[in-house]
Formats: structure tokens, sequence, C-alpha cells
């Protein structure tokens, strides 16, 4: 094996397990938080015994789960049931590969990119990984067996489908902007300036999408507590059910990644480097899901649906006809 | 011939198809903002009318020219302009004997009119595409429409039943096309037909095999659009189980369309391996004529006895195309226009003459048509006669044309099959005219509602028909040019 | 290394689509052909067609199939019901006209009859130029026409399926 082949391989085993670590504990402590600032927002204290604050809570949670009878239904489809949550999570562990998360370094003279891999239609790799999420949510519903669960499952589908659509659509601006697929490019096109402000309606409606397409309240409408039973994961106890829940947050923080790659100038930012303005801004997309959840209530389906086709469709395709006028006009 | 196509991006050359889209899509904009109940929205058939004759000036500016435009992809000349036209005064034809047959039948949707917009631009599409790509989307474009049109009276089970077999054994046939042109694709590396004919010349004029079965699949994928045997086994249901004013355009307009389609691609790519491909063709034909006319002399039902006689017009047609000399390709020209008039004549006639529903569309149904409505039992004797080749009308003139070429080029036994053929189909078209003429009325005839639309239809059918049959020869003329740039 | 990944996902994928066509139950059918198509994007990506990968996963797998297996699980096929050939009579002819099919592919390949050709992008061209970029320069100059007209005949798609399924009538 030759050396450089060699250095590759430690170089990219590293920073997967940096990433995947990272993103494991991000979603831990995603938990906590949610926790604590929804209580604070709700004039509560949340969880407060287990460690200070209750830091260790998520932790216990943890063990808890993990010592939980796995139970799996006599009528379900036992490998589809089994495979359910696997196939929820590992896409939304894989979409990490392309997001750039720091400027690059140089470490005894060889240069390191801060992202695992740049591929050149990186942005194309998250929404072709991602789509392949439903599938776990999908065989969830239909495996368990329960009509509630297909419902959930069928539900879910249906509304993320419909905001892939949408999703892919609003970062089509920043994409004709920049001239390139690669997260990288699309990054190190907003040195100067932040996509938000030229592409303010793509943001709005990436923001809308993305919180419905990890299904996200007021978006919520697969796990509606109460008239789904928690939707497609009800049969799931123990660790398969906290893999539903970790894939949940992980999704959570990958389009908040790509919100921040996209809009917010990626790692760009003044006197910090680049790796904690990126965790920065990436808590401040977090924020967000957790106050719109303790603020808004749930839609009703059919209300969603109407949203995402007529009025977030046609703006999408708006914002794409807006963003190729304007560069023609200015000889882009 | 210009080999060093003017490469532009020319949008003013597809103007006509622009136009037809625009008026379809205003039809349907229109109809959904229009608060009037659906029988009564005229303006829809009114709307799509002025698209296609404004598309139809639009085409005629055109005349003359030779131009390649979109890189080459589309031909503007006079054999696609010339389709056009055929293409555009079927849909032209068939818009004015639907508008009171949807209302009745209540299927008078905008969505009825853009449609069949929209196959004509996908038969356009065909005509005019210099290679494979817009050749198969022009067709895909087409069937698509249609497949819907076939399906459109939802209530009636013959309807879905007709729409589902199609659509089934369309997309079957479409996949045999697609591979056919993946097929050459990989062979020749290039989809341009010129390409392909210089890839061909390259080799000597030898095909390999790769490229040989890609062509066999696209005689396949194309036979089954002009309903050749032995890919016609769709065709009665089909047409029986449309509403009849689509039996009508898609008798001609797909046909014609797979026509032009057949010529540009085998005449130009496949032009210099005629020896390869002419068997296959002749035995199509052979069985196309044969297999249409025998099976339609038991026909009781007339759509399906004018489904088989369509078949059998198309077996006409393949012999032109085998015996592929100049003359030939004016005469599939000048017979499909002729086959348009007389075809859609006869099937304005058949709505005229059945009743709500499409009740009454059997043969026995015409008895005593000729002492109750002795003006229409006379068109659709005429309409008849032309279809059997009788002169003095445009059917025995088409046919004339269509055996001269296969002789010239020497199938002489193709010709006298063609010509036994023809005895054959005299007698069920005859039927119809002997139970018009000879025998009493079987049932009360309604009194006549000839609604204008139907009326200057029926006219301009019997205009056409007579016309091309006594004065041949400007129309022949036109035809003749139009086949200049094919070889 | 690339030739050894070909091989895995081409016979992956070949005993995926194997699967599907033996497996009686049809939600795992779809998801055997989603298995297929994922392995082909990979075949994809060997041919430096990154965008076309892309592309395949979002489109097939992402929509496509998940309407598919909808509609499976919607119509809740009762797998357990043996269910009748209506043609019996064509299942002997299709075996060996598969069997000759099947010989005269591989003697073909083993006669060298089909000899691909390099055409005009190759590889190492459309490594240089971005794969991406160059479909996209294609689509609108060369085949702008069949790409534009595409839309009509979507639009065609849509009006059919409205009118056939959700019109009043």
């Amino acid at each position: 094996m030759d050396k450089e082949l060699f250095v590759f391989l430690i170089i990219a085993s590293v920073k997967i397990f940096i990433v995947f670590n990272v993103v494991q504990v991000m979603v831990i402590a995603m938990i906590w938080f949610e926790r604590k600032i929804m209580a604070h927002m709700q004039v509560r204290l949340g969880p407060m015994r287990v460690g200070f604050h209750g830091l260790l809570q998520p932790i216990a949670d943890g063990i808890k789960l993990l010592f939980k009878e796995d139970i799996i239904p006599a009528k379900a489809e036992k490998i589809l049931f089994v495979l359910a949550p696997v196939m929820t999570l590992v896409p939304a562990l894989c979409t990490f590969a392309v997001i750039p998360f720091g400027e690059a370094i140089n470490i005894f003279g060889y240069h390191i990119d801060m992202v695992i891999t740049d591929i050149n239609v990186g942005i194309l790799y998250i929404l072709a990984v991602s789509s392949m999420g439903i599938y776990g949510i999908v065989m969830a519903g239909w495996s368990s067996n329960n009509k509630y669960s297909l419902l959930g499952g069928i539900r879910s589908s249906a509304q993320m489908i419909s905001y892939e659509l949408t999703i892919g659509l609003s970062l089509i601006g920043v994409i004709m902007m920049t001239g390139s697929l690669s997260m990288v490019d699309i990054v190190n096109a907003q040195s100067k300036m932040w996509n938000l402000v030229l592409q303010p309606l793509g943001f709005i409606i990436y923001a809308i999408s993305a919180i419905a397409e990890v299904n996200r309240c007021p978006f919520d409408i697969p796990e509606a507590e109460t008239e789904l039973v928690a939707g497609y994961h009800t049969e799931y106890s123990s660790m398969k059910f906290s893999m539903f829940f970790m894939a949940e947050y992980a999704n959570m923080i990958t389009v908040s990644a790509i919100a921040v790659t996209f809009f917010f100038g990626g790692w760009h930012g003044p006197y910090l480097p680049g790796v904690v303005w990126f965790m920065l801004k990436l808590s401040f997309c977090l924020f967000g899901f957790i106050w719109l959840r303790s603020t808004f209530p749930r839609l009703r389906y059919d209300q969603l649906m109407h949203f995402g086709w007529k009025i977030l469709l046609p703006l999408s395709l708006f914002n794409i006809l807006i963003t190729g006028l304007i560069m023609v006009v200015r000889g882009l | 011939m210009p080999n060093t196509s003017i490469m532009t991006f020319n949008i003013l050359s597809i103007l006509p198809v622009l136009i037809l889209a625009g008026f379809g899509m205003m039809v349907l904009v229109v109809d959904v903002l229009s608060s009037r109940k659906m029988g009564e929205k005229n303006f829809l058939a009114y709307l799509s009318l002025i698209g296609v004759v404004i598309a139809a000036f639009l085409s005629k500016n055109f005349t003359g020219t030779t131009l390649f435009s979109f890189y080459g992809a589309y031909t503007i000349d006079n054999y696609s302009l010339f389709f056009q036209f055929v293409f555009l005064l079927c849909a032209g034809l068939t818009i004015l004997i639907s508008k009171n047959y949807v209302q009745r039948e209540n299927i008078n949707y905008g969505e009825y009119y853009t449609l069949i917009l929209f196959s004509t631009i996908g038969m356009i599409l065909m005509a005019s595409g210099a290679d494979l790509l817009n050749i198969f989307i022009g067709l895909e474009i087409m069937s698509i429409s249609i497949y819907i049109l076939v399906g459109m009276k939802r209530t009636r089970l013959t309807s879905n039943e007709a729409s589902l077999k199609y659509f089934l054994l369309g997309a079957f046939s479409t996949g045999f096309l697609l591979y056919g042109i993946a097929l050459v694709y990989g062979a020749t590396g290039t989809i341009s037909l010129r390409q392909i004919a210089v890839f061909i010349a390259g080799k000597g004029g030898v095909l390999d095999p790769l490229l040989l079965a890609g062509m066999g699949l696209i005689i396949v994928g194309i036979g089954f659009k002009i309903a050749s045997a032995p890919f016609h086994a769709w065709v009665p249901d089909v047409y029986e189980g449309a509403p009849t004013a689509i039996t009508a355009f898609m008798a001609v307009g797909p046909k014609a369309a797979g026509f032009a389609a057949f010529l540009r691609i085998f005449f130009i790519a496949f032009g210099q391996v005629h020896q390869d491909w002419e068997k296959i063709i002749w035995i199509l034909a052979v069985l196309t004529m044969t297999t249409g006319n025998i099976i339609a002399l038991i026909q009781t039902n007339i759509k399906r006895m004018l489904a088989y006689s369509s078949i059998a017009h198309a077996g006409y047609l393949l012999i032109a195309l085998v015996a592929a000399n100049n003359m030939s390709v004016s005469a599939i020209l000048f017979y499909l226009l002729a086959y348009l008039f007389m075809n859609i004549g006869a099937f304005a006639i058949v709505i005229v003459i059945s009743q709500k529903e499409d009740s009454f569309l059997k043969i026995s149904d015409f008895s005593g048509l000729a002492y109750k409505h002795p003006r229409l039992a006379i068109a659709m004797t005429l309409f008849l006669l032309s279809m059997a080749g009788i002169p003095p009308t445009a059917g025995f003139v088409g046919k004339f044309y269509i055996f001269s070429s296969a002789i010239k080029s020497g199938y002489v036994l193709l010709a006298i099959i063609g010509v036994i053929n023809s005895v054959i189909a005299v007698f069920y078209y005859l039927r119809v005219t002997v139970a018009m003429y000879m025998r009493g009325p079987e049932r009360e005839f309604q009194p006549l509602t000839l609604s204008p639309f139907i009326f200057v239809a029926i006219i301009i059918s019997i205009i056409g028909t007579i016309q091309l049959g006594i004065f041949p020869a400007k129309v022949l003329e036109i035809a003749q040019r139009s086949i200049l740039l094919l070889r | 290394m690339e030739p050894y990944l070909f091989y895995v996902m081409a016979a992956t994928s070949v005993v995926a689509a194997l699967y599907l066509i033996f497996e009686k139950n049809p939600v795992f059918c779809a998801l055997y052909l989603v298995f297929s198509f994922i392995n082909i994007a990979v075949l994809y990506v060997l041919l430096e067609a990154q965008f076309i990968a892309a592309v395949q996963v979002i489109v097939y797998t992402g929509a496509i199939m998940v309407l598919f297996l909808f509609v499976i699980m919607l119509l809740m096929v009762d797998v357990k019901k043996k269910q009748k050939d209506d043609l019996p009579f064509q299942r002997i002819p299709a075996m060996v006209m598969g069997f000759v099919l099947l010989v005269v592919m591989g003697l073909a390949i083993k006669s060298k009859l089909f000899q691909g050709r390099e055409g005009e992008y190759t590889s190492a061209k459309v490594e240089s130029i971005g794969h991406t970029q160059l479909i996209g320069k294609l689509l609108f100059t060369d085949y702008l026409l069949p790409f534009e007209m595409t839309s009509i005949l979507l639009f065609v798609a849509v009006i059919g399926a409205i009118i056939l399924a959700k019109r009043k009538v």
C-alpha cells in the first residue's frame, strides 16, 4: 500500500470518527436542551434531579431505554421491523459526509479539509441520501401491522415527498448564484456576504419545508400523539425506539447544517475559528426548532398538503424565476 | 442537399407548436375560470379551432424554406410542412366533428380540446424531428394524449377498457421503440438520423447485429402506432370504445405521424440498407392488408369495421414504404391526405347517425338511411367508395399511385396482393351501402340535428375526397416537391 | 479497486432483481427493486456520472418507489392467496424463448460482436469539465428542444391523471 493512500485512509477515518461522535453527542445534548428550553419557555424548570440542572438526564434516559424489554409484535413483519429503525438512522448520519464544518488546516504538512469528502454533487448527495430515510418510516409503519402506524407512516412519507420537492427547489436559487453543487464551493462563495441576504425568499421556503421534512412541530403530523398514538413508531420500544428518536434529532441537525451552509455563510465569521462559528450558527438554527415547537400548534393534514403544493411550490418556482432574471439583468 | 445544417437556436421555427401549446393551456384556464355549465361551454371549441387555424397559417409561411433549428434537432422542409398541414387539418376537422358530440356525450371538458392540440404537437414533432430522441418524445406526447382522450368517457365501461388496453399495450410498444433507439445509439454513438446514415455509409452499408436489432425493434415500436399486423390486436377494441370523434382522430393522426417518422427514419438513417429491411416490411404489408380486410368482412359494428379497414389502409401505405423510391414518398403523402378526408368524413356521419351514449352503431342501423336522409347516405357512400378505391375518388388515385410506385421498384407481386386486397375490401364497404339503399329502415330515425360544425366538417371532407379524386395533379405536385430532402 | 466494485455492485443488483422476481410479497419486491436501483446508482458513479447517480436515487428510490410502496401497502394485497395463472400455456414458450435469448446474448458477447464505441465525452473529459456542468450545457444546447418538449409531455401526463382520476363525473 503506497503511503499517500495510507495517509488518506487515516485522515478520512479520523474525520469520520470525529464527525460521527460529535453528531451523536449533539443529539444527546439536543434532547437535554429541548427539555430545558421548552420548560423555561413554559415557566417550568424541566429536569433538575439527575446531575447539575438535569445535565445527566439524557444519559439516564438512554440507560433506561437500553434496559427496557425489546418487544416485537407477534404479527409484525420481523425483518422489516428490525431493519426500519436502522434505515431511518443511517441515512440521517450519512448526510454529514459532505457538510463542511471549518476552514482547511495544515497538520504535519498534510492539507486537511474540514469536510469528510467534498464531492461535486454534494447537495444532490444530501437530497438523495435523505430521501432514503423515508423508507425507514414507511417500513416501520407497515411492518408494525398496526393501523395507526401504517397511517402515520403513509402520512409522513407523503409529507416528506411533498416537501422534499420544495427543499430542492428552494436551494436552486443559491446553486444558480454559486454555479456549483459542491458544499465547499457554496460556503466559499459566501465569504463576503451571506446568501440569506441575497436569497431571503429561498431561505424562508427552505426553513418551512425543512421543518416539515424532519416532521417537527408544527408539521409533526405523522407523530401526532393525540390522533395517531405516536404514528409510525407506536409499536417500537427499547433501542429501536431510541434509534428513531436519534434519527429525528440527527435529521434536525442535518437540515440545520444545510441551512448554515447554504444561507448563513457556513463556517465563515470574524475572530473565532471556523468550527466554532459553524457550531454557533448550528445551535442557533436548532434553537429555532425548539422555539417553534413550544410556540405553534399542529397543522391539519390537508392544510399541510395544501400549503406545500399550492403555496410553497409556486413560491419556490417564482424564486428561481426572479433569481434567473436578476442574474440575466446583471449579466452574471 | 445542405449537409452543413444551419445550427441555430431559432425559436420562430417552432412557432406553430408554441401557438398550439399556448392555445391548449388557454383552453384549460378558460374552462376553469368560466362559470357556465359544462354543456354550454361552446367557446372551448372556438378557441381551440382558432389556435389550429393560426398554427396552420404560421406553418404555411414556412413553405419553400428549409431550415434546421435547435442545433439540428428540428427540421423544417416541405416534407414536414406537408405533414404539419395534414395534422392540423386532422385536428381542425376533429374539433369540428367533436363540438356537438362532446356536448351530447357529456364530456365537454377543456382538457378534451387541450389534449387534441397537444397530441397534434406530438405529431408535428414526430414529422419534424431530425433525431431519434425528438421523434420519441413527439410519439410519447401524441400517444399519452390519446390514451387519455380514449378514456375520456369515464362512465362508459368500454371507454375505460379501451383506454387501459391502449395504454398498456402502447407503453409496451414504446418500450420496444426506446430499446431500439438505445441499441441504435449504442451501435452508432449518435441519435441524429443523418449521422446514423453517415455511420452506416462509413461501414460500407453493412449493419452490425446491434444496429440490426435496434432497427427491428424500431419497426415493432412504430408498427404498433400505425396499427400494422401483427401489432394490431388493440385496434378494434380501442376504436370501438373510444369516443367516436377521437376514433376519427386517432385513425388518421397517429397513423400519419407514425408514417412520417417511419419514412424519415428508414429513408434517411437506414436508406442505404434498404435490402435489410424491405423483406420485413414486405411481410408486414401483406399481413396487415390481408388481416385487416378479411376480419373486416365479418364485422357488424360500423366502428369495428372502420377499425379493421384502417388496419388495411396501413397495409397499403406500407407497400409504398417497401418500394422506397421518390414516387412512393409522394404516394404516401397523397394517400394520407386522401385517407384523412374519407376517414374523418365517414366517422362524422357515424357521429350524426348514432345517438346519445354511442348507441346505434351497428351496420344494420344504417339500413334504409337512403330513404330517410338521402343526402347523408350519398355522402357516406362517397366516403366508403373512396376507401374502397373506386374512381373518381381520392382513394382510387391514392391506391393507384401506391401500386404504381411498387411496380416501379419491381415489387409486382406485392402490388398484385394489394389489388386483390382492394377487391376484397370493396365487399364490406359495399355492405354498408347496400344496407343504406336496398333495405328498409330497421329502426326509427331521429329527425336530423346537423349542427353547422359537423356540417362544415362533412362538406370539407366531401370536397377533399372529390377534389383529390378528380384533380389530383395540384396536390400531387405539392407532394412531389415535399420529398426533395429525403434522399 | 474500481473493477471489483463494479463486479460487486453489478452482481448485487442482478441478485436483487432476481429476488424481486421470485419474491411473493409485493412489499419486499418493491424494496428489492429499491436495492437494485441503488446499486445501479453506484455503477453510474463509477462511470463518472455523479449527477445521474444522484438523480437516480432521488427520483427513482426517493420518489417513485415510495409511491409504489404506498399503493402496495394501501391495497394490502393478500400474499397468502395463491394467484391463478390465467395464461398457463405461455409459460413453456416463455421459458424456451428466454433461454434462447440467453444463449444468443451469450454467443454475441463471446464473439465480440457488440463492440463498444468510445464517444465524444470520455470519462477523462467528463472529469475535467464536471459531469453536472456537461449535462447542463448539453441540455440547453444540443438537446434543448427535447428537453423543453418533455415539459409538455409531463404536463399531458398531469392532465391525464387529473381528468381520469379526480374530476367528478
